[in-house]
């Protein structure tokens, strides 16, 4: 984070019982590391009357009780929080879980891992490490219930979309864009650039719980060869060998 | 157990209810009904305690028949509904007896018609709701011959209700809050935008809804906007300027700019617009909205309100024996409760 990045949080109406937190318009890393220190706060800690607190990537959505607080009150509060994170940005909360998913990584897997390491002057070797070699974080999820934007990865990995849509990837895509991972719940199109593939499903309906990733989620991928990503696709429970540790 | 059998299903059916709220940070949207104002007129005429499940139909309903004798509420969008070749009347309970064919054809005006057993629908639940949300494969669209589970109709003789609707039918002037993104645009695109009449176009579901019009509403700061939270009623810009209104079962995050969110008691308006309907913005500042804002308990009371019994001419009722004439006597503060969770 750079330190000339500089942020001006409002407060936004978003309907008749929400209010939005922002603190940029564009996707700038200091508002990113804000919103998830701010959402991470609320979470712990959340005002009194709130009863949904949504974190997208520079922005927190906090939904009230009318009969329990009012929308002056709660931007007051909230305000206040937020400008005190503007002004002295903090390092990025702790996380309070680490996921580590295994995923196997180029060749039919991740079809343009060779593409983005050359463009980033590294080996498709040391492409790998980077992604593995530290925790990365569930920033948002929407697009599909579960389905997590992961984050932020190094600058280098600043990759615009492709231009041309990539008709389909399957599910447990994992794709990256602008210094950020998706990994997919279904097959879909994307513009973005597949580097591996996971057997851990965002997503599952009949299972407790649905959408097993939270905001604020520590992502570890770590490399497996091809052969074991199908078989963990077997197991029925859909986390395809992904490990829940709780930190805190 | 109760049944209600899709005989044959003509439009598109689904069960919905008040959907899943709460689950944003999961990237789940509240679903639903599209026309919440039916589900809560339906409350208010079967008496019920809080909103319960219906059979929403798009566009037609289709052909049904019970196990047991249940009361039914008809509300949404009007719909011709004969029950063994009489005439139904709209928005109004009736009773259905085992046996009989409930026949309810396409929308005479709106979109979204319900049926609504008085017993409730005990299909399973999923997050707390038993609303279909075809987007995300919960549920489906419910098909000819497939069978309906209800809770039994413990007043199935009560009397007869009918209810005056909100109007919503038929487009009109649609109130919009400002949101987070409203000042985005400029003051001459607002202005525009407030000074047009939309036309619904015939791109629309339960994700959102398409309007027409030959001006278009853009913003400079289109392009590098981060994504951010959206919900039903964001009246959301896509690349082309065209507005798209988001509904019941939107997405979460989204980057388009949105110009503003229409308030809730107004979003039935927009659910309701059939194809070529026209629609018109008027913004309201955020205390506007926020004073006009009711409380779904204060939705159904005031409902209860616009409900009375079905006076009919005894001399035209050819089992006036067969009613109770006295009925529907409660304490009254059943509704005090009631909310959609």
């Amino acid at each position: 984070m750079s330190s000339d990045d500089s942020l001006s949080p409002g407060i936004f109406p978003a309907g008749p019982d929400a209010l939005l937190v922002r603190f940029a318009l564009t996707p700038c890393p200091a508002a990113m590391d804000a919103a998830q220190v701010l959402a991470a706060r609320l979470d712990r800690d959340p005002p009194a009357g709130v009863t949904e607190i949504a974190p997208a990537l520079v922005s927190v959505l906090l939904r009230f009780d009318r009969a329990r607080t009012s929308r002056s009150a709660l931007a007051d509060t909230v305000l206040d929080q937020a400008r005190a994170i503007a002004a002295q940005p903090p390092a990025p909360p702790a996380a309070v879980r680490r996921w580590t998913i295994p995923a196997a990584f180029g060749g039919e897997n991740g079809p343009h891992l060779d593409d983005i390491a050359n463009k980033l002057s590294i080996t498709p070797k040391a492409a790998i490490a980077r992604i593995c070699g530290d925790d990365l974080r569930v920033l948002s999820i929407g697009f599909a219930p579960g389905q997590p934007y992961i984050g932020l990865l190094p600058e280098e990995w600043d990759l615009p979309r492709l231009t041309d849509m990539t008709p389909s990837v399957p599910a447990g895509a994992v794709v990256v864009a602008v210094r950020q991972i998706v990994m997919f719940g279904g097959a879909s199109a994307t513009g973005w650039r597949q580097i591996a593939r996971s057997a851990f499903r965002t997503f599952l309906p009949d299972r407790s719980p649905p959408m097993p990733l939270r905001p604020g989620d520590a992502i570890r991928y770590v490399a497996a060869p091809e052969s074991e990503i199908d078989m963990l696709a077997r197991n029925s429970d859909g986390l395809g060998g992904a490990k829940l540790e709780v930190l805190a | 157990m109760t049944q209600l059998r899709i005989e044959r299903a003509d439009g598109l059916l689904t069960i919905q209810d008040c959907g899943r709220p709460g689950h944003l940070a999961q990237g789940l949207s509240r679903g639903g009904a599209m026309d919440r104002c039916a589900l809560f007129e339906a409350t208010a005429l079967l008496g019920l305690p809080a909103p319960a499940p219906a059979i929403e139909m798009a566009a037609a309903g289709g052909s049904f028949s019970v196990t047991q004798p249940m009361r039914v509420a008809l509300t949404g969008a009007p719909m011709l509904a004969t029950l063994d070749d009489a005439p139904l009347r709209w928005h109004a309970t009736h009773v259905i007896m085992p046996g009989q064919r409930l026949r309810i054809g396409g929308a005479q005006s709106g979109i979204y018609g319900y049926l609504t057993p008085a017993g409730g629908i005990t299909s399973p639940e999923w997050l707390g709701s038993r609303a279909t949300h075809l987007t995300i494969g919960i549920g489906s669209l419910l098909q000819s011959g497939q069978s309906v589970p209800c809770g039994p109709d413990d007043a199935a003789d009560a009397a007869p209700r009918v209810i005056d609707p909100l109007p919503r039918f038929n487009g009109g002037t649609v109130r919009i809050a400002k949101g987070a993104q409203t000042d985005l645009f400029g003051a001459d695109t607002l202005e525009r935008f407030l000074g047009t009449d939309f036309i619904r176009a015939a791109r629309g579901n339960r994700q959102g809804v398409q309007l027409d019009a030959q001006d278009r509403f853009s913003t400079e700061h289109a392009a590098g906007l981060a994504s951010d939270v959206i919900g039903p009623g964001d009246v959301q810009m896509t690349g082309d300027g065209i507005p798209y209104v988001l509904m019941a079962e939107c997405q979460t995050i989204g980057g388009y700019p949105r110009i503003g969110c229409v308030i809730p008691a107004d979003l039935p308006i927009i659910a309701q617009a059939a194809p070529g309907t026209t629609l018109r913005f008027q913004m309201l500042s955020t205390t506007q909205s926020d004073d006009i804002y009711r409380s779904d308990a204060s939705l159904i009371a005031d409902a209860a309100a616009r409900c009375r019994n079905l006076i009919r001419d005894p001399s035209t009722i050819p089992d006036l024996l067969s009613y109770q004439l006295i009925g529907g006597v409660t304490a009254g503060t059943e509704l005090e409760e009631s909310q959609c969770a």
